[in-house]
């Protein structure tokens, strides 16, 4: 395991450069100069601008550019946001558990929901239940997650006023446990419907495989109750593929928390990188990319890491 | 001979799948409505007529107006040519780019595969749409950067995709008998190779283009794809949410638009999965 661990963690290492570099890339090679941007007050002193780049080291080549900026990122330093002259390792700060927050209640919902539809509809194969989750599941992948949004919050929020309209957050200076759940729980549901629907098929179909195996007999031979051997034997052997996909789809997941974030003002690092956009803050979103990808690099290696924890069959070695 | 057989039995188990021959249907109502969208929309998309805003779907306007009284119709319609043709340009411009890529990589092997499959595990290392919107943040808003920012992001899945088959067909008895047959190099990829990797390119590609629409749309309501007043579906939902309370079909209309063609491109490639390789799992 140790050693599964190191080379796992070596392997990394050319990725996490290929990620730095990309991110670099993002302001080093973009057209426009980024002290003119800085100097966005529409004034631009061509002695001021000449000052700022050397100070800046704008004018070194730009391998000599990369490597200070790796050596800024291993200080923590992701550079100063235009717009609010503080740092943008400070505004991720903020963001980053509100984004963490929502996306882990955005797969909590969506394994719940996989799990009974997609059991449900494995059990009772072609029936009317099977038809009509499969029916959900493909329209939950094809329906925009923008939109699906957008209508969630016109019926349950402006419409029957059952849940908030926007807000919330972990540092959104909400109080109390039904306030904050309340605000979370239409962005969740609207960033999870599309894994819920993926996970549903997956489930379904994998459920369908291990139900012919012979273990599975054997245990309803045993005279185990149908929901036994389901719960028990059959979901516990599905969950292998379920976990590599929410894996997988977690870097989906962040994507779509940047849709999500801007519909209901979840104070989150979708909304800071928008936001961030619509100033022309880039160092702020530049931090921000490096971010999310960092948060799915981690997120994948935990899922490799489950799979030992979950299936004693696999060892790495 | 034999080929054409083969091609009569995809057709006919593809056309034995009722939902994709359903999906194929309204795709091509789509096209249709795309290629003739100036013949087919009762009114100019871009024609202002304030005195009619809002107004409920009638005779005139089947689906209303609004906010500026532009048909909401035709502008759906001729929204169905910009989705069209960035989910087809994007899947094309990734595909062959990536189909080539995966080939060379492949079937060479050596320090090219090495560095290419670097390359593009550090493209997945990214979330998806985070890494479109900011690079679309630093070039600029329109609809030929999302559609080249789209391909370039794409093209490492058909790469990854095409390598592997070409890993697993490059031992075969017949490109020995072909090499051994003096075949170069360049012919035995092109030749022996390339046409038995197309089909998975071809199914992936199904699936892509519904992707490539739904980022487009998501960009669009950003703000950071097509800007108004084009009549994109994705822009058109970012316009009218600001009239959600007021006209709330501002926004359904251009979402159902969307939520169809990508379920028709879904239901497609499902039938065509099932009919090009039988062998295939259904997940």
């Amino acid at each position: 395991m140790l050693r599964y661990l190191t080379r796992r963690l070596l392997l990394m290492i050319p990725v996490l450069l290929g990620i730095t570099f990309i991110v670099f890339a993002l302001l080093a090679f973009a057209p426009g100069s980024f002290v003119s941007l800085m100097l966005s007050s529409g004034v631009v002193n061509p002695d001021a601008v000449a000052r700022i780049r050397a100070e800046l080291g704008l004018n070194d080549p730009w391998t000599v550019r990369y490597l200070h900026y790796l050596g800024a990122l291993a200080h923590g330093n992701l550079g100063r946001s235009i717009v609010f002259d503080q740092p943008v390792a400070q505004q991720l700060v903020q963001a980053l558990p509100n984004t963490l927050v929502l996306t882990v209640a955005a797969t909590a919902f969506a394994l719940a929901v996989s799990m009974v539809a997609g059991t449900v509809s494995a059990v009772r194969r072609n029936t009317l239940l099977d038809y009509a989750a499969m029916l959900v599941a493909v329209g939950g992948v094809s329906i925009p997650s923008f939109w699906l949004g957008l209508m969630l919050l016109l019926v349950f929020g402006l419409g029957l006023h059952w849940l908030p309209i926007g807000g919330g957050g972990v540092t959104g200076g909400v109080s109390g446990g039904w306030a904050f759940v309340s605000h979370l729980i239409l962005p969740a549901v609207t960033l999870g419907a599309e894994l819920a629907a993926l996970l549903t098929r997956l489930v379904r179909n994998t459920l369908l495989d291990v139900l012919t195996e012979d273990y599975i007999r054997t245990a309803r031979a045993k005279g185990l109750a149908g929901y036994r051997v389901v719960s028990r034997h059959a979901l516990k052997n599905a969950l292998l593929p379920v976990i590599t996909t929410v894996g997988v789809q977690f870097g989906a997941l962040l994507g779509g928390a940047v849709i999500i974030e801007t519909i209901y003002s979840w104070p989150g690092m979708g909304l800071l990188t928008v936001t961030a956009i619509q100033q022309r803050d880039l160092p702020v979103v530049q931090g921000a990319v490096l971010v999310f990808a960092m948060c799915f690099v981690l997120v994948v290696l935990l899922t490799d890491l489950m799979y030992v924890a979950v299936d004693p069959r696999i060892h790495y070695e | 001979m034999a080929g054409g057989l083969q091609r009569s039995r995809v057709v006919r188990a593809f056309l034995r799948n009722r939902l994709g021959v359903a999906g194929g249907t309204v795709l091509l109502v789509c096209l249709g409505s795309a290629l003739l969208a100036p013949h087919l929309a009762p009114y100019d998309p871009y024609r202002l007529d304030l005195a009619h805003a809002f107004q409920a779907p009638t005779w005139r306007h089947l689906l209303g107006t609004d906010n500026f009284g532009r048909d909401i119709l035709s502008r759906l319609i001729y929204g169905s040519r910009i989705s069209l043709l960035v989910g087809v340009v994007v899947v094309v411009f990734a595909g062959s780019l990536g189909t080539a890529l995966g080939l060379l990589a492949g079937y060479l092997g050596g320090w090219l595969d090495l560095a290419l499959m670097r390359v593009v595990e550090i493209c997945f290392a990214f979330p998806f749409l985070v890494l479109v919107i900011a690079i679309i943040a630093v070039l600029g808003p329109n609809v030929v950067n999302v559609i080249w920012v789209l391909g370039l992001v794409n093209w490492p899945f058909y790469a990854r995709l095409v390598r592997s088959h070409v890993l697993a067909l490059r031992g075969r008895e017949y490109v020995e008998v072909a090499r051994a047959l003096g075949a170069s190099d360049a012919r035995i990829m092109l030749r022996h190779i390339l046409p038995n990797s197309l089909t998975p390119v071809v199914v992936a590609s199904t699936f892509g283009i519904p992707q490539a629409i739904l980022a487009l749309a998501a960009l669009g309501f950003l703000g950071l794809g097509a800007q108004p007043p084009t009549p994109e579906w994705g822009a058109m939902v970012s316009a009218g949410r600001e009239f959600i309370f007021q006209d709330p079909w501002l926004i359904t209309w251009p979402g159902v638009c969307i939520a169809l063609v990508v379920l028709s491109f879904n239901f497609l490639g499902d039938g065509m999965r099932d009919a090009l390789d039988p062998r295939a799992q259904r997940v």
